[in-house]
């Protein structure tokens, strides 16, 4: 069989949780509402109202496009991206078409090798980052005995940033990664809650299969919509690619289509719907006039960015000598960082004993509830705890003891090799200390006295 | 009928046609045909105007960075938005099926 190449591009769509909608004073705080109770003559698309951008939305936008490494043309605009749907009330939906906010980014990806020590990395370009408008939603219904199609257009309007990648990503895994590190970035920016869930973040991928020993790309692309997790994203993309290799292999092209993810079934289907050659005939949109920027409304939203995860973690690292993996964990959530910062602050202040790595074990290992537990309790918790755990060598010496007696069985285990039975018995010896004393200790004691 | 090299094929008035749902009979189709071929015939005569130092534009207003601030306001109350609907359904609009699968 000859050797195929998947090649992959992505199109993430993010939803800004601005207060107000894109071009009208709509709330844009649609979930969970009575359907068109969000809406105005611009939401509506009601003949001569007039659309004016929402600054922060315009403003956020740019920030993910710096965040993304992109160039920020000094001159951009909207254009008209026109076509029939029922969740589009104007036949035309506000985007930008040649003239983004941004452009030329790019995304660092790190993937774990499969030995787990291994880490590769590897650079996915973004081609552009650009601001549009979110349409109504469609719910499908049986009214009175007929299929009808319900329109609720709290949603129309609502900002909506594109983010597109060149075709660099190469396998499931590799876009699952950098989904994750995207999302990763958009909520640290806190510019929206990217819940899958909501249908705030959704994504896109661009998939096609072509031979390992051609240079160019193929001649066709597949669309999946509809995906709603990381994980759906990755099988999608690997049902499409063995799809597509089995196509190939007998000498057909897959046909250029949108399709449709379907969990239940873990396939993807035709979107018949959507068939036709797609021709939006984008025009600029005469009713906003162009966005300049100036060189310090620049330079102000780039200092307005706040440290992102890579940084993060990097500083972590250097700062408190955590390990990469303490880094990662921490960093995960902003909140979680914050909280391990403001610890460390307060020890350092009173110049306390405790490490990092020790504050990085209570939150990573012993998930200290940060939204119930104070940086000052915390540290209280730790020190009781450290205090108790120098419990003195002749106390442990009699529990251990005590546990040997009680569990013969185990140590017969032990003395026929079954190594697994040690770690039973330092459960148990933790179990009795509630947990006070160090578990290496444990252990050595353990074995010394069987 | 127009002279000139913008004379739109049958199957271009067709595409149009079908981007604007609009079915054409076949007199409908010639008439459009020859309609919209003036049309671009007129509008063409544009590319005399000589350009070369002309920067593009979309614009003539002269106006740029027109926003407004991210404040909410009071959005129509449901029964004014659904007012002109022809179809409506608790509180939503009501088209003929749209089927995605």
């Amino acid at each position: 069989m000859p050797d195929f190449e998947p090649v992959i591009g992505l199109e993430i769509h993010v939803e800004l949780k601005t207060g107000s909608k894109m071009f009208c004073g709509c709330s844009a705080d649609y979930f969970g509402h009575d359907p068109n109770t969000h809406c105005c003559p611009v939401c509506l698309g009601l003949p001569g109202a007039l659309p004016v951008p929402n600054r922060k939305a315009v403003e956020w936008c740019v920030m993910l496009g710096m965040a993304l490494g992109c160039t920020i043309p000094e001159f951009s605009k909207f254009d008209r991206k026109n076509y029939f749907y029922p969740d589009l009330p104007k036949g035309y939906q506000i985007s930008q078409y040649d003239q983004p906010f941004c452009v030329n980014g790019k995304l660092k990806i790190k993937e774990q090798g499969t030995n787990n020590k291994e880490q590769r990395e590897k650079i996915i370009r973004i081609r552009r980052v650009h601001m549009e408008e979110d349409t109504g939603k469609l719910l499908h219904a049986t009214v009175e005995g007929k299929k009808v199609s319900l329109i609720d257009f709290n949603r129309s309007g609502v900002p909506l940033v594109e983010i597109v990648t060149e075709p660099d990503i190469r396998t499931s895994e590799e876009a699952r990664i950098f989904l994750k590190k995207l999302h990763h970035v958009v909520r640290y920016l806190g510019i929206s809650d990217a819940d899958m869930e909501k249908g705030s973040m959704r994504l896109e991928p661009n998939i096609s299969v072509k031979l390992k020993t051609d240079g160019n790309l193929p001649p066709y692309k597949v669309e999946v919509k509809n995906i709603n997790s990381f994980n759906f994203a990755k099988k999608a993309i690997d049902f499409e690619i063995n799809r597509h290799i089995e196509l190939l292999s007998d000498g057909i092209v897959p046909k250029q289509e949108t399709r449709g993810w379907e969990e239940k079934k873990g396939v993807t289907y035709s979107q018949r719907s959507k068939e036709e050659a797609q021709d939006y005939r984008y025009f600029p949109e005469p009713d906003i006039p162009p966005v300049r920027w100036t060189k310090s409304q620049i330079s102000n939203l780039k200092s307005q960015i706040c440290e992102l995860p890579d940084q993060k973690i990097a500083r972590f690292m250097g700062d408190y000598s955590l390990s990469e993996y303490d880094a990662v964990v921490l960093t995960d959530e902003k909140e979680t960082a914050e909280y391990f910062e403001n610890v460390m602050k307060q020890v350092t202040k009173n110049k306390g004993q405790i490490t990092a790595k020790t504050i990085a074990n209570w939150i990573i290992n012993r998930k200290a509830d940060i939204s119930k537990v104070s940086s000052e309790e915390l540290i209280k918790q730790i020190s009781q705890k450290s205090q108790k755990a120098t419990m003195s060598d002749d106390e442990l010496g009699q529990i251990v003891k005590k546990v040997l007696g009680a569990n013969p069985k185990a140590v017969a285990d032990y003395k026929a090799g079954r190594k697994n039975a040690l770690m039973f018995l330092v459960g148990q010896v933790m179990k009795e200390t509630k947990g006070k004393v160090n578990i290496e200790k444990a252990g050595l004691l353990l074995r010394d006295l069987i | 009928m127009p002279k000139g090299k913008n004379i739109l094929t049958t199957d271009i008035v067709k595409h149009v046609a079908t981007l604007a749902k609009l079915d054409l009979s076949a007199g409908e189709l010639k008439s459009f045909q020859d309609q919209l071929s003036s049309i671009l015939h007129l509008v063409e005569q544009v590319s005399k105007v000589e350009t070369t130092n002309v920067e593009p534009t979309s614009q003539v207003t002269g106006m740029e960075n027109v926003m407004r601030e991210d404040e909410a306001g009071v959005s129509l109350p449901q029964d004014e938005v659904l007012r002109n609907a022809p179809r409506k359904h608790k509180g939503y609009f009501v088209v003929d099926a749209i089927f995605e699968d």
